[in-house]
């Protein structure tokens, strides 16, 4: 078989050197080295970690497919005549063309248009063109060698894990289970989600940022920022830096639960003052955008943000829901696509709140496109004095389950986790 | 002389006005050229073409529309940016004494300081124009883009 991807030892590949102790000063190289993003493409994307790629819904029938990406890598994700779903790298056996253009579509068979070289869903090469030559006058022209055989140059097939509705893959055969990988506190926040109800996507956004990947995890792992940054959130009472909060990781540190509820009164706790993007006195024209109704299955938070290592954070803030998948694409820059969802069970009125809420969030978003921004600038620094370090020790330099959100605790619990699996 | 209070060139001059007043970056100025009752639209061409009711800007009051003003001047921490918008003349679909549909394909290019000039957003307008006592304002204005991929983010109104 020669489909597999090379997996090329990196072990002597020279690294910087990570100077101080734990994992609460980052250093500004560990955004920026191309050596380091290198060995974090084939550490991290490529091997031993899920990647989402999408949800069931995307391709409800056999045949649909979606096109999506692991690390830098394009791959379709597929929909089986057997129900099943699979997932190959968009890379032609052949010649190597990337052969799917789409991002959506249904089709009976993968058709690559430069040789019309033919796969099954599954990836299984079925036609070669002129693979016994072209017979003409008597005699035959061309053909493959005669040890040619099609089993042999299949697509490069992943490896897919689907928990209710939701996709994951990786070019890696040997990974553990995806419930292990996650672990059972995860993944019970992951449930808590997607626990079977059928999804309904509304829609996506696609925004390129130019920061490195790692920093949106990290900022999604930052509830300090949340009640500073955002006033949107802040003044209308969505989430607190006072309210009641757990934040979780897996045992690795590398996955993340931030709950958070919002509390009926909120008595003044100081937890505005003397924090200047706050606005005493801001009213809305029109409220509906934060016009929230609480749902039954949230069970307790109105706001869970889920960041799973490496590629996905999974949203709910109040009504509204979305996963967020991380394409890296080079060390200073990744495209975030948003996939806005809600159940199929949604009555009119619970479908029109999670649509406004939405206004919240994605590229233009009240409480997201500032996000973006900052991240910008904190990718502006890094690329100019990689030698210096972040400072990453709001709530200590340790990394572990808290109950409030004035922390950075699970950046840190990230970073302690991406130094031993990068050995740096 | 040009009589722009009517007819074609009534709309037209909509459209220019309109541009004029996000390139000066007037934003207090823009919810004046809607109805009460309107809406305003920011949406990906792939959620409007395939029926995703996505948008990643929905308005739907002129009261929102202040309300974006406000975030952007209050509250959505960004990089000052210039806009320069660059709409085609507009394509009437249907026009009667009260209402006008139609359509402009636009380009607005993006300025940040010590940045050169890029193309920032490209799509179309989708339009109803409602004639009132103070002119032709807008019943709703859709921008459906073709750049998908948004460069990091959008903060102004297209
Ligand atoms: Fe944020």
């Amino acid at each position: 078989m020669q489909q597999q991807s090379p997996i090329q030892s990196d072990a002597d590949v020279e690294m910087p050197v990570w100077s101080h102790e734990g994992s609460s000063r980052i250093p500004f190289w560990a955004y920026t080295d191309p050596e380091v993003y290198q060995r974090e493409l084939q550490r991290i994307f490529y091997t031993k970690h899920w990647n989402y790629v999408g949800l069931e819904a995307e391709i409800p029938n056999p045949g649909d497919f979606k096109r999506s990406s692991v690390g830098e890598r394009s791959i379709v994700v597929a929909r089986d005549t057997d129900g099943s779903v699979t997932a190959v790298e968009n890379i032609c056996a052949h010649r190597g063309a990337q052969f799917c253009r789409e991002k959506f579509g249904n089709t009976k068979e993968f058709l690559c248009p430069y040789h019309q070289w033919t796969y099954d869903l599954k990836g299984n090469l079925q036609g070669v063109p002129f693979r016994r030559g072209l017979k003409k006058d008597g005699e035959v022209r061309g053909g493959m060698p005669a040890d040619f055989k099609p089993a042999d140059h299949p697509l490069n097939k992943l490896k897919v894990a689907v928990r209710n509705g939701v996709i994951f893959a990786s070019f890696d055969h040997d990974i553990e289970s995806f419930e292990s990988y996650l672990g059972p506190e995860i993944l019970a926040y992951f449930d808590r989600v997607f626990n079977g109800r059928k999804l309904k996507v509304i829609g996506y956004s696609r925004q390129r940022v130019p920061s490195n990947w790692k920093l949106m995890q990290e900022n999604i792992k930052d509830p300090y920022h949340v009640g500073l940054l955002h006033t949107w959130f802040v003044v209308f009472g969505l989430i607190r830096g006072d309210q009641k909060s757990r934040l979780v990781t897996d045992v690795h540190g590398r996955h993340g639960a931030m709950a958070s509820t919002r509390e009926k009164e909120q008595a003044d706790s100081g937890v505005t003052k003397g924090v200047a993007s706050f606005k005493e006195g801001m009213v809305l024209h029109d409220k509906r955008i934060v016009d929230v109704k609480p749902e039954a299955w949230w069970n307790g938070p109105t706001v869970v943000m889920l960041t799973l290592f490496p590629n996905l954070i999974v949203q709910q803030q109040s009504n509204s829901m979305s996963t967020r998948q991380i394409m890296p694409r080079g060390p200073g820059s990744f495209d975030f696509v948003w996939t806005h969802f809600g159940f199929e069970e949604d009555d009119p009125d619970m479908s029109l709140r999670r649509l406004r809420q939405a206004n919240m969030f994605g590229p233009a978003g009240y409480v997201s496109a500032d996000d973006g921004e900052v991240l910008e600038f904190c990718q502006e620094s890094y690329e100019q004095e990689p030698t210096r370090s972040t400072l990453a020790e709001q709530g200590g330099r340790d990394w572990g389950e808290v109950n409030h959100l004035i922390t950075e605790n699970p950046i840190r619990a990230m970073f302690s986790y991406w130094r031993k699996v990068m050995e740096i | 002389m040009i009589d722009v209070s009517s007819g074609y060139m009534a709309l037209q001059n909509l459209y220019s006005e309109y541009s004029a007043c996000l390139d000066q970056g007037d934003f207090e100025k823009w919810p004046d050229f809607f109805l009460e009752e309107c809406e305003y639209r920011i949406q990906p061409r792939e959620n409007y073409d395939r029926k995703l009711p996505l948008s990643i800007i929905w308005l739907e009051s002129k009261g929102m529309l202040k309300d974006r003003v406000y975030g952007i001047r209050e509250t959505l921490y960004h990089d000052p940016y210039y806009q320069r918008h660059i709409v085609a003349a507009p394509r009437v679909l249907a026009a009667d004494d009260n209402e006008i549909r139609s359509e402009a394909n636009y380009l607005v290019l993006r300025t940040k300081q010590d940045e050169f000039s890029e193309v920032f957003n490209v799509g179309r307008y989708i339009d109803v124009v409602r004639k009132t006592d103070e002119g032709l304002k807008f019943k709703s204005r859709l921008c459906i883009f073709d750049s998908e991929l948004v460069p990091n983010s959008i903060i102004y109104p297209l």
